[in-house]
């Protein structure tokens, strides 16, 4: 299959006074996985849903291929694929009525275009006769992926589509996307994971309708400012809440059982004002940062008003 | 709670059968005061039917538990009065405004009509959404109503509160903001019965449990479940332990 590029250019969509998109503009090459994060309210549902031919920019263009989103929303809408965030399905359809709804409203087949859905399929066939609402978060997941998937389209358009999954599921829908992309298929994906982010081709981190920040997940790496520490002991609570007291701590926060740490000054000043508190078996080292160091970083410098 | 042993919750052998289905078979464990309780588990795995019974929401087949002092068989009314519940999906009405739903929640939790301003209006001022009072909770970023939704599960004080994917969808930061409030829930000495996938989150359990196909196949603290399964985070422990058990189960549901 070849994809189809996607190009963004200028686009603005306001909500009364509230620009909920504000000039955004990106280029995605065909056959590219291609992650948007943000906080909430950033604008990346309302971009995918103009995207999607769902809702009119208010200035600014989108064109898949060479069709405009707005001119040839038809044409649009044959060679996409969307998943929207909220569960798409009708819950009192079957697995199997699901897919052939689908299919009928995009004026296609189950059975014409089944061998391209079947590795997903596959896991949902023992369940065909089951009710949506009665599947797991991780079934439903796949049932919606296989329903956008159903009319082949040339670029799919997944709004975080990995929420209140369980992380094998999740594991397994990404190495799903990772194949759908290396077949030719252009993939844009927003999700609130950031191991997810790190899985994309190029990435872009969106605050308050705009893109700050655009290129590579090691790219994105290599912009973080601060040199970083990381600081593991037993009690990461007790620590974190000392750190974040210490007169020379620029930011602190909480990574599974360990501490991200970035001082003004040196880290000496921090491990004897550790000790002095009484944490005396800690550890501290430099250490990488990762996308999820990068979007905090980002965060907390785009939108103090969080 | 049961004097004696300070366990805010205990599950023996509980179980809950669909049909000829076994969602939940003869689970056991016991949460004490103040604990934060990591119950983890696949898609499917049974952990909404077993913190349905435990809410008194959803009665055994067979085996018991007692939560916040309560039998979930004979007494569920009373453990529904004095648990506090919180959900991703579910949690405060959109369509009323944020003073309005502390209103209709405290009320619901037989808060004293005449405490409620005060502690409602403390609560808001504690989480930093005094301005938005009269705003509708849709209008509400998904971090904050998130905050707002534990602080008002709260707002009675109960003994223990359940959290079924508080966290789903929501930001890195935002999710941090949110822990530190179950922290400082914990140390007032609210248990807090947590789910999640984020797998970092997990990480800041006291202990953690992972259900797989009905049943606990492991209990214990962070720390000593990456030792066991030698490895470095609970990402890895949960792939282990839910992989390698799923097979015999078929595909999850």
């Amino acid at each position: 299959m070849t994809g189809l590029g996607v190009e963004i250019k200028g686009v603005v969509k306001k909500y009364g006074t509230l620009k909920a998109v504000d000039d955004v503009s990106l280029r995605v090459s065909p056959g590219e996985l291609f992650g948007i994060i943000g906080p909430d309210g950033a604008g990346k549902s309302t971009l995918f849903r103009m995207i999607a031919t769902l809702l009119l920019p208010d200035s600014g263009k989108i064109t898949i291929g060479d069709r405009d989103v707005v001119g040839d929303y038809r044409d649009v809408r044959s060679v996409l694929g969307y998943m929207p965030g909220k569960f798409s399905l009708y819950q009192d359809l079957t697995v199997r009525e699901n897919l052939d709804f689908y299919a009928s409203v995009f004026g296609t087949t189950v059975g014409e275009n089944y061998h391209f859905i079947s590795d997903i399929y596959r896991m949902l066939k023992p369940f065909e006769k089951r009710l949506a609402r009665h599947l797991s978060g991780g079934m439903k997941q796949k049932l919606a992926l296989c329903c956008s998937l159903i009319h082949r389209p040339q670029v799919l358009l997944l709004d975080e589509p990995t929420t209140g999954v369980d992380p094998v599921s999740r594991y397994e829908f990404w190495e799903i996307l990772k194949r759908l992309s290396a077949d030719g298929m252009t993939i844009i994906v927003s999700t609130p994971y950031m191991d997810e982010a790190y899985k994309c081709s190029r990435m872009a981190m969106m605050i308050g309708g705009k893109v700050i920040k655009e290129g590579t997940p090691d790219d994105i790496i290599a912009g973080y400012n601060g040199k970083l520490w990381k600081v593991s002991g037993r009690e990461v609570y007790g620590m974190l809440l000392a750190v974040k007291a210490y007169c020379g701590v620029v930011s602190c926060d909480s990574f599974g059982d360990s501490l991200h740490v970035v001082v003004r000054d040196d880290i000496e000043g921090l491990r004897s004002y550790l000790r002095e508190k009484g944490y005396d078996d800690v550890t501290v080292e430099a250490t990488k940062p990762t996308v999820e160091d990068c979007f905090i970083e980002l965060v907390r410098d785009g939108c103090s008003d969080r | 709670m049961d004097a004696a042993t300070d366990n805010v919750i205990t599950a023996r052998n509980l179980t809950k059968r669909f049909g000829t289905f076994t969602a939940v078979d003869a689970i056991s464990f016991e949460v004490r005061r103040g604990e934060i309780f990591g119950f983890l588990g696949a898609n499917g795995a049974g952990k909404t039917t077993a913190m349905r019974m435990l809410c008194g929401l959803s009665l055994p087949t067979s085996g018991e538990g007692r939560v916040a002092g309560f039998d979930i068989t004979d007494e569920a009314e009373k453990v529904k009065r004095n648990i506090g519940y919180m959900s991703q999906k579910f949690s405060l009405y959109e369509d009323l405004k944020v003073w309005e739903n502390i209103r209709l929640f405290a009320g619901i939790y037989r808060v004293p009509d005449r405490e409620i301003p005060i502690v409602g209006g403390a609560m808001l001022k504690r989480i930093g959404l005094a301005d938005v009072r009269d705003n509708f909770v849709r209008d509400l970023p998904l971090g904050w109503k998130q905050r707002l939704a534990f602080s008002v599960a709260i707002l009675h004080r109960p003994k223990v509160v359940f959290l079924d994917e508080p966290t789903g969808g929501v930001d890195p930061m935002a999710r941090r903001d949110f822990w530190e409030l179950i922290y400082e829930a914990a140390g007032s000495g609210i248990t807090v019965f947590v789910t999640t996938h984020y797998m970092d989150e997990a990480e800041y359990c006291d202990r953690v449990s992972i259900m797989v196909d009905g049943r606990i196949a492991a209990l214990d603290t962070p720390f000593e479940l990456k030792k066991r399964y030698c490895t470095q985070s609970m990402d890895e422990v949960f792939r282990t332990l839910v992989r390698g058990e799923g097979k015999k189960g078929g595909a999850r549901l």
